[in-house]
């Protein structure tokens, strides 16, 4: 059975000017031991969708609709105190973009890390120590940095205290946002290592956000790409990145996009245009605008997503139609 | 004329730290090495890439370059002319010719100025332009060389009715306004998305034929440096450690840092979930303040020999045509490395 599986989820921002359809009628499922990667440009709803299945929108974000069914059990009926004796950190734990930002500067690390495991279990503090403990060793820091506070510390470093807070009540599931975008190119391949070794160790499930086509490869067993608060695609690794490639002309434009370092390319693919905005999204499909693919029936009717082969799914005219 | 547009001899800026006062009292003076004695010259027409880690010294260099630090020691000459030390006159006339490129379009941009503003103060700073009309002009003359088109689309808008990409235009344009022959780019490209990064490249590609520009392009992405440089200089802790063709150096790369660099970049390849990648290197960047004896990258490098510390550290040199290196194993480290491919 599925751990995680949302349906129809819907979060909307109701701002003075209107409302934004942040999140849209989103659909997935998230298997144990599994790593879904979530990819899409800025403003395309990736990390208003990692804040819903926690159930904490942003403010003035809304979930209007859809369920979030974690083992069966729809976390969005439960009540913020069930929330948050229960579900944050305990079984979805999220990692926040940007680690340099998480921390207070104040506190130093072992009073960070204690506050979280003191909220949630009745421990002793010499027992929350050790668990702390075990927890820095498993994500590669000495114990050193308990008595150091965040400008003492490095990027990388931040971030593996991040992640290991993110870690230590034991969650299933973990949404990264953003784990490695602020890192140097060392640090964040160093920092993937550590999220697949920690997946192997602790049999974890991971959703993956990011705009980077290129480390979702290394990290994602199944990837999902976002347009405009919408899900364009959902396919495995292979069915992405491999020879016979994606299939939504978002997702193919994107990859174009994407500059390999082993290839010297003298043009790079660009899209055109820029994504729209989603306070007044485009009829039919919101891709149409700036799709070079683009027919008539695109503009009126909205497509849904689809099952072209087993497990990939895409929100395309031009894929059904032939 | 050289062949040469902007030349830059053992360069170096070094940061104070404030001292303790044991410190004060002992005469002890502690510094932090940004730049540490960089040497390179840029072709007139080339677009040249100084890449490396957070803290390597790399926008510190593009600010010497573009004067807003004084050098602790080293020269810069630009146009066969020596620029390191300028009155007041000369640099505003310096500055004329040498332009830069932010890396965050959302800061480096007056929030309260329309984009005519944004483009006709740097008019009113050179005094370029009599009247309004002609300096409305060359804004309109600018955006279209970004392609911002139409013009007039865009003259009366706030910087925050843009997107980060067409930010970024115009920041491209407000530079290009004074007809420059030098540009220096700092990151301009890492806050825009994807789908627009390439574009924006393309666009600042296009612009460099057109006009005959000569960039610096500062990066810590060897993807879009491959993309957009011709020749390129990795640094280390406030040195080049190799330096040449983009491809050569990417391809054929000789230092083991440039090595370890490489292996690290993600690529949108299928298949590698699977597989913890080996990044050679060792630990994180030191601090600045306490560069390590000998070669500096050899408490991190996984082929380090006593020879590596005891000895002084080892100088760029042009280990094959072109192609500079700083290490003095790179032909043992090389026949290492296909050893292992081998076996």
């Amino acid at each position: 059975m599925d751990k995680l599986e949302v349906k129809n989820l819907k979060l909307y921002y109701y701002t003075s000017k209107g409302v934004i359809r942040g999140v849209d009628d989103v659909s997935f499922s998230l298997g144990p031991g599994e790593t879904l990667g979530v990819v899409g440009e800025s403003g395309c709803g990736k990390t208003t969708l990692g804040t819903a299945l926690l159930n904490m929108p942003t403010p003035p974000g809304k979930i209007v609709g859809g369920e979030i069914l974690l083992d069966g059990e729809d976390i969005l009926k439960l009540t913020e105190n069930d929330l948050r004796k229960k579900i944050r950190w305990e079984k979805i734990s999220m990692v926040f973009q940007g680690a340099m930002n998480c921390l207070t500067p104040v506190y130093n690390i072992r009073k960070q890390m204690m506050e979280t495991i003191q909220f949630h279990r009745e421990m002793e503090k010499k027992e929350a120590e050790e668990r702390i403990k075990k927890y820095l060793n498993l994500v590669g820091l000495s114990e050193d940095v308990l008595r150091r506070y965040p400008h003492e510390l490095s990027g990388g470093m931040k971030q593996r205290i991040v992640i290991a807070t993110a870690l230590f009540l034991e969650p299933k599931i973990v949404i990264c946002d953003e784990p490695t975008t602020a890192l140097d190119v060392v640090v964040q391949a160093q920092i993937i290592n550590l999220l697949k070794e920690l997946k192997e160790k602790l049999n974890l499930s991971f959703i993956f956000i990011t705009h980077d086509l290129s480390t979702e490869a290394e990290v994602a067993d199944r990837i999902m790409i976002m347009y405009a608060g919408k899900v364009a695609e959902i396919g495995t690794n292979q069915q992405i990145y491999g020879p016979q490639g994606a299939a939504h002309p978002y997702t193919q434009m994107l990859m174009a996009a994407t500059p390999r370092l082993h290839q010297r390319v003298d043009n790079l693919a660009f899209i055109p245009g820029t994504p729209p905005d989603l306070l007044s999204p485009p009829s039919g499909c919101r891709f149409h605008p700036r799709c070079p693919q683009v027919m008539e029936r695109c503009r009126i009717e909205e497509p849904r997503l689809t099952e072209i082969e087993p497990a990939h799914t895409v929100a395309c005219w031009r894929c059904f139609h032939e | 004329m050289s062949e040469f547009i902007l030349e830059v001899e053992n360069l170096k800026k070094w940061f104070p730290i404030k001292r303790s006062l044991g410190e004060l009292l002992r005469g002890q003076r502690r510094w932090v090495r940004a730049v540490d004695g960089i040497s390179f010259k840029i072709k007139q027409g080339e677009a040249f890439g100084l890449i490396g880690e957070s803290g390597c010294g790399k926008t510190t260099t593009g600010k010497l370059i573009m004067k807003l630090l004084e050098p602790t020691d080293g020269q810069i000459v630009f146009k066969e002319k020596d620029v390191t030390c300028l009155n007041s006159e000369e640099l505003q006339e310096y500055r004329r010719g040498v332009q830069m490129i932010f890396q965050d379009p959302y800061a480096s941009m007056n929030p309260r100025f329309r984009i005519r503003e944004v483009l006709s103060e740097p008019l009113y700073i050179h005094k370029i332009g009599t009247t309004e009309k002609e300096k409305m002009k060359l804004a309109a003359k600018a955006l279209q060389e970004v392609k911002l088109t139409p013009p007039e689309e865009f003259m009366d808008r706030y910087p925050h009715m843009l997107s980060g990409g067409q930010r970024q235009r115009v920041a491209t344009a407000r530079t290009l306004i004074l007809s420059p022959s030098f540009v220096v780019a700092d990151e301009p490209v890492s806050m825009v998305d994807l789908s627009t990064r390439a574009e924006l490249l393309q666009m600042m590609k296009e612009v460099q034929h057109v006009l005959g520009l000569t960039y610096l392009y500062i990066t810590h992405d060897l993807s879009t440096a491959r993309y957009f440089t011709d020749r390129i200089a990795v640094m280390y802790l406030g040195k080049i450690i190799e330096m040449g063709s983009a491809d050569e150096v990417i391809d054929h790369a000789l230092h083991p840092y440039t090595k370890a660099l490489i292996a690290a970049v993600p690529e949108p390849v299928s298949g590698k979930v699977g597989i913890i990648k080996e990044v050679p290197i060792k630990g994180e960047i030191p601090s600045a303040a306490e560069i390590p004896q000998g070669c500096r990258f050899h408490p991190r490098c996984l082929y380090a020999k006593p020879e590596c510390w005891d000895q002084e550290e080892p100088e760029l040199f042009e280990a094959e045509p072109g192609h500079f290196v700083a290490c003095r194993r790179y032909k043992e480290i090389k026949k290492d490395s296909i050893n292992e491919k081998v076996g």
